[in-house]
């Protein structure tokens, strides 16, 4: 019986729970002639029958899957001869693999093991009965839950209770999920960046001031040693970030403020839409109008007044970056100013106040923590933008100040440390796990700082 | 200082039958009874009409308002009572749907003029509101901020001089005198309210309208601000938007009963409240309406 059809059966029997699980509720419960006396309404008795049913037999088919792979295997390798179980994980895998495609018809090559043959029939033989011992259990015991859930039935029955406690606890699952992910994610992250560091101190990563990561692949390679200096890329990173957001935040929040106070209603649902298509357009493709269009501009541009611009310059990929931002901190001070109580607006007005001194000396002031909450938001993406950068803004570690040069970011080291073929032990590979610890520090920081704010700002009108 | 006009009932003097006088005017009857004009009217409002976009809220409304006199408007929800009351000093100019038209004057000057700007409008004519909303700034920022607006102030002592006089008449220099540097919002309902209301007075207004301002207060803070009204109606007129019928007797000496925006009676407040002309003022005060 494949999957697919044992799954069909079990939702025909999680039904059958609800269906007759309801009937049989609503039918005791107008046979005891008062339906109040119902603990929980019908549906809910229904629903439980058929949670019974459902969570356990397809828990048990969910950890049959995982485990079955697994079983079937060590049951062959213990089949198999003495001579194969000494062989050593690498060529076992291949043999294993070998008996897998065999077993499927695959075969390659005009003669085949006996031994080989006889032990795929082993495998389909294994994986004909593992078939049935799942269908088997897990139809029977799916009619076991059934029956003990109608058993189990009485008016008194705290149904509803139940039912929301396993929603609560399905609940805690969904989110555990992305909790243990952002956990591995940072543990794996972290092992990696502490390996980096047994090899390059600390204290040379953070306060050096030469980025050349260049070491020897082999190690009859000669080369420089490299030097892992992250101050050059996190410069940067915060000059490119300074840039886009000296662009994006006046933008940005002066069009909120048009759109939220003067826009007429028209207005406002034609612009806010338009503004927001920006937020759709891929990074690459800003990443590509920066390098083709944008650079070559300011280069030409700063030529004829005498200004020496790299074609490559942190001005370009600040500028495109900070224009991919206007509509994230547009949309959040949008929100902010509109969550701005209106009476706050008419006590202005009913002072005399015009619109302007409105915005100006109530509306921005009483916003102004979510504003402020929703641009270091916008700086950690600026931060964690890759794409406008390495095609804009080059791949050279300068450590400048002058946004007409070419500098580099650490997403972009990121990028250049992983790609291409590696060797996952060397220095310079490892730099990527040390930048991106790094760089999800700071982010970090700042999302806590933001959300921070933005919480004690929600608390003063609510 | 009020003297009713056009009375074209004499007033009945009956000691005997106060409590249970007949209402002369038939429920149907959508003209104001009683005594909406007066002598020398501060504000008179003339035939107004007030529309959300294609609804009609006021129903041609004509009333004066007198000098310092305490005019209180009563009336079922919803039967035009703010949105008469934000005609008054055109706050309905922010509401983009609502048109009114009809003449309102202040001092025989009409405030619908096209020639008319509304910020001095605004700063004669002051608004407090039914829910307190004093600005997330200092109490002194929240008082100040109008005489700023207004240029009413040049050097820091006379802003803090006006500051100080505007929380004294609001009844909260006392209690808030040694932290005006700390939050409005800081403060309890009612001393936000009378923050408000000093926020208004701080600008310098000859009338002051007032939206249900204690709605939102338990009856101890009703009673101060009650008392508040009291002072201040001998420096200014004041129109006071109120479900309290028991307040609108205590505080008002007129009184104007709306009603699905029509206005339908306006009276001296005891008489009113004792000898209703209207069917249906008498419906809502005796609790069969409303
Ligand atoms: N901004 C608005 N847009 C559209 N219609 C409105 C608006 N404000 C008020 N109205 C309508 O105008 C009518 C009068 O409203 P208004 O707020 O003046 O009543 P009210 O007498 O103050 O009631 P309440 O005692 O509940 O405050 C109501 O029917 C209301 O639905
Ligand atoms: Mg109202």
């Amino acid at each position: 019986m494949s999957n697919l059809l044992l799954v069909t059966i079990l939702l025909g029997f999680v039904s059958f729970g609800y269906v007759y699980g309801r009937k049989y509720a609503l039918a005791a419960g107008k046979k005891g002639g008062d339906i109040h006396k119902l603990h929980s309404r019908p549906a809910y008795h229904g629903m439980l029958i058929a949670l019974w049913c459902g969570l356990p037999t397809l828990l048990i088919l969910f950890v049959w899957q995982l485990i079955e792979p697994s079983i079937i295997t060590s049951m062959i390798i213990s089949s198999l001869p003495d001579t194969f179980s000494s062989l050593t994980p690498g060529p076992r895998g291949l043999i294993l693999n070998d008996i897998r495609n065999l077993a499927q018809g695959l075969h390659f090559g005009s003669t085949v093991d006996p031994e080989l043959l006889h032990a795929s029939d082993y495998y389909l033989q294994l994986q004909q009965t593992g078939k049935n011992i799942k269908s088997a259990s897990v139809i029977v015991i799916g009619i076991a839950a059934l029956l003990v859930g109608f058993r189990h039935f009485s008016p008194g029955l705290r149904a509803r209770n139940h039912v929301e406690r396993i929603v609560r606890y399905f609940l805690i699952c969904c989110s555990l999920i992305a909790i243990f992910t952002t956990i591995g994610i940072i543990l794996s992250v972290l092992f990696e960046a502490i390996r980096f560091f047994q090899k390059i101190p600390l204290s040379e990563f953070l306060f050096g001031l030469t980025w050349s990561p260049q070491t020897s692949i082999r190690a009859d390679q000669v080369a420089a040693s490299g030097e892992f200096g992250a101050i050059p890329v996190f410069a940067g990173t915060m000059l490119i970030s300074a840039i886009a957001m000296a662009v994006a935040t006046p933008i940005g929040l002066l069009s909120a403020i048009y759109l939220s106070e003067y826009a007429s209603k028209r207005m406002r649902a034609v612009a806010k839409p338009l503004i927001e298509i920006l937020a759709g357009v891929p990074t690459v493709v800003y990443g590509f109008f920066a390098a083709l269009v944008v650079a070559p501009f300011i280069r030409d541009a700063g030529a004829s007044i005498g200004l020496q611009v790299s074609s490559e310059s942190a001005l370009a990929a600040g500028l495109i970056m900070g224009i991919m931002i206007i509509p994230f901190i547009m949309s959040i001070s949008d929100d902010v100013i509109n969550a701005v109580p209106q009476s706050l607006r008419d006590g202005s007005y009913g002072l005399g106040a015009t619109k302007s001194e409105t915005v100006k000396n109530v509306i921005i002031p009483a916003a102004l923590p979510g504003i402020v909450g929703g641009i270091l938001l916008a700086v950690s993406r600026a931060i964690g933008e890759t794409m406008i950068v390495v095609m804009a803004a080059g791949l050279s570690a300068n450590l400048t100040a002058n946004p007409l040069q070419a500098v580099t970011t650490v997403t972009v080291q990121i990028v250049t440390l992983l790609v291409g073929d590696q060797e996952f032990d060397s220095a310079k590979t490892l730099a990527a796990f040390a930048l991106g610890l790094l760089l999800f520090i700071v982010t970090l920081i700042l999302n806590i700082l933001a959300l921070y704010i933005v919480r004690t700002y929600r608390e003063e009108y609510e | 200082m009020l003297q009713t006009l056009s009375s074209t009932t004499p007033p009945v003097i009956e000691s005997g039958n106060q409590t249970k006088t007949r209402a002369r005017v038939s429920r149907d009857d959508r003209n104001t009874a009683g005594h909406p004009f007066v002598d020398k009217p501060r504000m008179s409002c003339r035939d107004v009409n007030v529309y959300y976009g294609d609804k009609k809220a006021i129903n041609s409304v004509s009333i004066d308002i007198a000098e310092n006199e305490v005019l209180a408007m009563i009336g079922p929800s919803g039967c035009g009572k703010s949105t008469f009351l934000r005609c008054l000093n055109r706050m309905n100019d922010t509401i983009a749907i609502c048109r009114v038209d009809g003449t309102i004057k202040l001092d025989d000057q009409d405030i619908y003029d096209k020639k008319i700007d509304v910020v001095p409008l605004r700063a004669q004519v002051g608004m407090v509101f039914q829910k307190p909303n004093p600005f997330p700034k200092s109490i002194y920022e929240n008082v100040a901020y109008g005489p700023r607006i207004h240029g009413l102030a040049d050097a820091k002592t006379e802003l803090d001089a006006i500051v100080e006089r505007s929380l004294i008449k609001a009844g909260l220099w006392d209690e808030v005198k040694d932290r005006l540097d700390q939050p409005g919002t800081g403060l309890s309902g009612g001393q936000q309210q009378r923050l408000c209301i000093a926020r208004a007075i701080a600008v310098g207004p000859e009338v002051i309208l007032m939206d249900e301002p204690c709605s939102a207060l338990d009856p101890i803070a009703t009673a101060t601000i009650e008392e508040l009204i009291s002072e201040l109606k001998l420096q200014y007129t004041i129109v006071i938007v109120t479900h309290n019928m028991q307040q609108a007797a205590r505080v008002s000496q007129r009184t104007a009963y709306f009603h699905l925006g029509d206005l339908l009676e306006v009276g001296q407040t005891d008489k009113l409240f004792t000898r209703p002309s209207h069917q249906l003022t008498e419906d809502y005060i005796t609790g069969r309406f409303g």
